[in-house]
């Protein structure tokens, strides 16, 4: 069952003296995913892989094309609406010491999305952060301390057991992996097939690493300068 | 013939009144025209290594042992004597470009100003070798004006090699060159390294943890372990008969052997497992391991391991 697919999706930016030059980071992108499936997407760096997933997640508009999501077209979605949408889909970047905020403890990190969501009463929530923290395999101990004082493979942990708090139907993983050494790099992909196993979860997986890429994906998409150029 | 000897250096950091023992008694030595890879999980203590080696840590620390380049004992040179070294006969490249560069200072100024503290040459001197050494490294010249924030990693990443490369160091010491570029970018800058390392006949101190880079590049490989040397070999023995349990699970980790997990994480340095420093995550763990903490010890002719398992250990 498809779970999203992208019809013709595009995203110019406009640049230069009177916005006369025209960057075409995206130029009309058909992509399907299926529920409970994983579809790799690799390219150079600059190709437009991120570009679209911020739009599939609308974190940025696109210039044209349709986004469907669960056979609902999400392209015009605001308000309350889009909120919800943020329950369903949900992103890992590349870098995890930049994508927690330095300021909040690992356990306050956790918790706010489960607050802005309104997913959890308050006397349950530190019952329900212990369940998360036991699902990535991450010790109780790391719960009070700050993003600086854990380790980058851990840091990714704390980035999914956040995500799965709101239990999203499909994950964008934007190059998890590339900063992580290889026996973290290894632990970290076993986790997210583990997860996908037990709570079918799809991912879109963009990498520039093709091994990597082969050994998670059922399908691959391969983009070059804003387009998809191959699909096996 | 080696070029720089280290020999049982211990590198000791107090925090919050723990020592954290970042290196402990490491003997590396690295051979004239020689890549000598240095391998290792994030926060193995092999960055610290490397900056050891120039003299670049903080003040908090505390250094013991011995490193000897070409005969001097270096480790225990004044500040200036250090100066003296650095650049000129010990080259290094930072990791990640973007914030070893200075922001507010053009590129052309930062190389040049090399050249004008090491061999006192005059402004325009200097801005002719500086044009040159941006030529060798594949940057046109006249962008010799222009500041970091308008390069591309790879683009600084190729000004760093520059600069650590304009005096015609004896050793060069590259701490993750790759790290953070796409694999196109990523291939260009090792040829570039390999190239140029070949072509001036120095020694190269890679360090990194990525194994498809130091397979590229490297003659011998050094495994780093929780502030340790573990296994130290060529790289045809690391990659066909890995000796230690870690060696082996850090390449069975690879995705093309399958992405296998190791289990558990590595050990805090500043209280680190008592025997050997891996037992916990060990999978040939003998009555030993827990107790006494095993030497590098040579197993064959070119092939050291700190185990049990291997020679007389």
């Amino acid at each position: 069952m498809t779970l999203l697919s992208i019809k013709n999706l595009k995203k110019y930016y406009f640049c230069g003296l009177f916005n006369k030059k025209e960057i075409r980071a995206v130029d009309g992108v058909d992509l399907e995913i299926k529920s409970g499936r994983t579809l790799g997407l690799v390219g150079n760096s600059g190709c437009g892989k991120t570009t679209v997933a911020k739009i599939i997640l609308r974190l940025i508009e696109p210039t044209d094309g349709r986004i469907i999501f669960k056979e609902k077209d999400i392209t015009k979605l605001r308000g309350r609406e889009l909120k919800n949408l943020g329950q369903e889909m949900q992103i890992i970047f590349q870098n995890p010491e930049t994508s927690l905020n330095p300021r909040m403890k690992i356990y306050d990190a956790i918790l706010e999305p489960l607050r802005i969501h309104k997913l959890c009463s308050t006397d349950k929530e530190y019952e329900k952060i212990l369940k998360l923290i036991e699902i990535v395999n991450l010790n109780q101990e790391l719960l009070f301390r700050y993003p600086h004082e854990l380790s980058g493979g851990q840091l990714q942990r704390v980035v999914i057991a956040r995500i799965l708090s709101l239990n999203p139907k499909f994950i964008v993983a934007d190059e998890v992996t590339s900063m992580l050494d290889p026996l973290v790099q290894a632990q970290i992909l076993n986790l997210m097939k583990d997860l996908q196993e037990k709570l079918g979860i799809s991912y879109l997986f963009i990498s520039h690493d093709m091994d990597v890429v082969e050994w998670m994906s059922d399908e691959i998409a391969v983009m070059d300068e804003g387009k998809i150029v191959d699909w096996k | 013939m080696s070029l720089l000897k280290i020999q049982d250096l211990k590198v000791y950091f107090n925090a919050r009144g723990k020592t954290v023992k970042a290196n402990n008694s490491i003997d590396l030595e690295i051979r004239e025209n020689e890549i000598l890879g240095l391998i290792g999980e994030t926060g193995c203590g092999k960055s610290i290594l490397g900056r050891a080696i120039v003299g670049l840590l903080p003040d908090n620390v505390k250094i013991g042992g011995k490193i000897v380049y070409r005969s001097e004992d270096i480790l225990n040179l004044s500040e200036n004597g250090l100066r003296k070294i650095r650049g000129k006969n010990i080259g290094i490249i930072l990791q990640n470009p973007s914030a070893a560069l200075n922001p507010v200072l053009s590129i052309g100024n930062q190389i040049s100003e090399i050249y004008r503290y090491h061999e006192n040459m005059g402004k325009k001197e200097a801005r002719i070798r500086t044009a040159k050494m941006l030529e060798m490294v594949g940057i046109d010249p006249k962008r010799m004006h222009e500041y970091p924030h308008q390069f591309s990693g790879g683009m600084k990443q190729r000004v760093m090699i520059a600069m650590g490369l304009a005096l015609n160091p004896g050793l060069l010491i590259a701490d993750e060159p790759t790290k953070g570029l796409d694999p196109t970018t990523k291939d260009k800058i090792i040829d570039l390294i390999c190239e140029l390392v070949i072509n001036k006949n120095m020694s190269l101190l890679l360090i990194t943890h990525d194994i498809g880079v130091a397979e590229k590049m490297c003659d011998r490989i050094a495994v780093m372990y929780a502030g340790e040397i573990i296994e130290i070999a060529t790289i045809k023995n690391i990659l066909s008969n890995p000796q230690h349990p870690y060696t082996q699970d850090l390449l069975n980790s690879l995705p093309k052997k399958g992405l296998n997990q190791t289990a558990g994480e590595s050990p805090s340095l500043s209280s680190p497992p008592a025997g050997c420093r891996f037992h916990p995550r060990c999978r040939c763990i003998i009555g030993k391991c827990l107790k006494t903490h095993p030497q590098l010890m040579e197993t064959e002719k070119g092939t050291s391991v700190r185990c049990f398992l291997y020679g007389n250990n």
